[in-house]
């Protein structure tokens, strides 16, 4: 056997480890930064560093300004970072557990659902009883598409596991007949909606954070943080499917407890994601593609740099949301969509190799 | 302390491909597992690995039911390299080793070590950095094999031996690498771990395997020394051909690993 001199410390090739490393304190600095601008843009005029200041100075704060500032910018920020993150984590997950960087957690049926959820809640919604009413309140609709997307996941999941195990391809083809049906059981309420509630489902569709607030973060944020925090302990397992089934058990992996610990966190993730800011796409796609591209695969870095990237993308996302049309507002979904399309495009036909297995 | 199949009967779907296989292959020793396409040489190693189980019968590693160790202790035992691995994404030798260490007790400085003593032992030392999709299919495969062979680096370890499962471990190999792979099996048995592979080359399995497992329709055909199995008889029927071992062609080319030289 050749014996080979090895010094202690000396980075081995072929391991990108520092790099995600490095990668995260950029993009934690990226972050910080965007926040900052964020707070700062918006219909009024109010300036984030100089609220800031003399927040942590301990001046006098004109109540017009915390009011725009703590009130209608930060939940806004934090809806939008955790949206963000949320959504990019689940896309990798779905992508390590598919084995595919084109896969998105559309393919568990989980977008597909909380639309139904969502239709339902906007076109039915109005023939629950007033008492129910007051009770949901305008939770309803959150509400509506977070248990959609949770319905539509667990049957999906109930389908696809056999005596203790689930076909990853089961769930991929039994998901696609599950997302026609529920889109035609979606068109079907469509068609009964009126007016109002056809513009009201259009721009769910197309997402926006424009809604946001503390008392929805409250209920959405709790589901988004709890499942980004599970999410790194899917990287080893993520990482050993990567080789395949097979060789995953083989190097020590629990195949079938990651497959249900990568849907649950991308139930949880995607569902209270779409449930408080409806339908951003492409988003879960483009960061981790970017991330690999730069530190590699390996999922350790890949989640949480994933998360970070993802949440400053959607707040420069919602800056041009915001400005462009201002003082209206477009749906960021527009926005991530006009982004996101000619990229996946690309990402299509610079990986044919991949895609075309 | 050996690696057993006890009577082990697998179906596959509806239809059985293995018949109440006994066999029991012992440490320091190479057992290849021999037989024509299709009849369930690479079924019975995947019982062995604890892939599939089977429908009768058990597998024993070590005095254990395989069935009943979880996944992270049976991989500190034995390691598995399969015929053929795609990857999904674009990782690095280096970061396909470092996959094999995941269950790996020691500390992460250990593990550097390890890698590199891995891609030096299937010769690609100077693969550490390059991309697994840009390497060629003999690479990859043996790239694999650091994989598991860091896996279970030391052959021997206080609670018994350690087992490399192989599925034709040289098929993609040229001679030269197919001969480097072959003699690190046999070392590595040499140095009191367990080998199993199934192979097709029947040269190579007379050169280095301690014992033969010779398979037909499911079940076992022969088993024992090279001399004892490889024989025109068992061949013969098992392939399905006329065979005749150890008779040299009157003209024509022909070539032997055995007459190679390192």
């Amino acid at each position: 056997m050749v014996a080979l001199e090895y010094r202690p410390g000396e980075r081995l090739a072929g391991d990108r480890r520092h790099l995600g490393r490095g990668l995260a304190l950029w993009l934690i600095l990226l972050l910080a930064v965007m926040s900052l601008i964020s707070l700062g843009s918006g219909a009024s005029g109010v300036s984030a560093p100089a609220v800031l200041m003399n927040w942590f100075s301990g001046q006098e704060i004109a109540a017009t300004d915390r009011v725009v500032m703590f009130d209608i910018r930060l939940p806004r920020l934090l809806t939008g970072i955790l949206v963000g993150a949320a959504l990019a984590v689940s896309g990798a997950i779905m992508q390590g557990l598919f084995r595919n960087p084109l896969a998105d957690p559309g393919l568990l049926g989980v977008s597909a659902g909380a639309s139904l959820g969502a239709i339902s809640a906007i076109v039915l919604g109005g023939w629950l009883p007033v008492a129910m009413l007051a009770v949901v309140g305008w939770y309803l609709v959150p509400l509506a598409a977070f248990s959609g997307s949770w319905i539509a996941m667990l049957v999906l999941y109930g389908i696809a596991t056999r005596r203790g195990r689930t076909s990853v391809v089961t769930m991929l083809l039994a998901g696609i007949a599950m997302a026609a049906m529920i889109s035609a059981l979606s068109g079907l309420i469509i068609y009964a909606a009126d007016d109002t509630q056809l513009r009201d489902l259009t721009f769910w569709g197309m997402g926006s954070l424009a809604g946001s607030s503390w008392t929805k973060l409250a209920a959405a944020g709790p589901v988004m943080l709890l499942a980004l925090i599970a999410a790194p302990g899917l990287a080893h397992g993520l990482n050993g499917l990567a080789l395949g089934e097979a060789a995953a058990a083989h190097v020590g992996i629990r195949v079938q407890r990651v497959k249900t610990g990568a849907v649950l966190v991308t139930a949880a993730a995607t569902g209270a994601a779409v449930a408080i800011s409806g339908g951003i796409g492409f988003v879960g796609i483009i960061v981790p593609h970017l991330l690999r591209m730069v530190a590699g695969p390996d999922h350790r870095w890949l989640l949480v740099n994933s998360a970070l990237l993802s949440a400053s993308m959607l707040l420069i996302a919602d800056m041009i949301s915001r400005s462009i049309v201002a003082p209206a507002e477009l749906p960021i979904g527009i926005i991530t969509a006009v982004i996101g399309g000619p990229f996946f495009m690309w990402v299509l036909l610079s990986n044919r190799s991949v895609v075309d297995r | 302390m050996s690696l057993i199949a006890d009577q082990v009967t697998v179906r596959l779907g509806r239809v059985e491909v293995l018949h109440a296989v006994q066999m029991a292959a012992q440490p320091g020793q190479f057992t290849a597992i021999i037989g024509p396409n299709g009849s369930g040489k690479t079924t019975l190693l995947r019982a062995l690995t604890g892939e599939l189980s089977p429908a009768a019968g058990r597998v024993t590693l070590n005095g254990a039911d395989i069935a009943t160790l979880p996944p992270p202790e049976l991989a500190t035992r034995r390691a598995v390299l399969a015929q053929q691995t795609v990857l999904s994404f674009p990782f690095t030798a280096t970061e396909i080793v470092r996959i094999g260490l995941t269950a790996h007790p020691g500390p992460e400085a250990a593990r550097d070590g390890l890698i590199r003593d891995a891609l030096a032992a299937v010769d690609l030392p100077g693969h550490a950095g390059r991309l697994y999709q840009e390497m060629s299919g003999g690479e990859q495969q043996r790239v694999q094999l650091a994989r598991a062979l860091a896996q279970v680096w030391r052959p021997r370890a206080a609670d018994g031996p350690r087992w490399l499962l192989l599925d034709e471990p040289v098929s993609s190999l040229d001679i030269a690498h197919q001969l480097t792979v072959m003699r690190l099996a046999a070392d590595y048995a040499r140095r009191g771990g367990g080998v199993i592979a199934v192979m097709h080359d029947l040269n190579l399995t007379a050169m280095f395997a301690h014992r033969v497992l010779l398979m037909q329709g499911g079940r076992v055909l022969g088993e024992g020394t090279p001399a004892e199995v490889m024989t025109d008889a068992l061949l013969s029927r098992a392939y399905g051909c006329q065979l005749t071992v150890s008779q040299t062609p009157a003209e024509g080319i022909w070539l032997l690993p055995q007459l190679a030289r390192a």
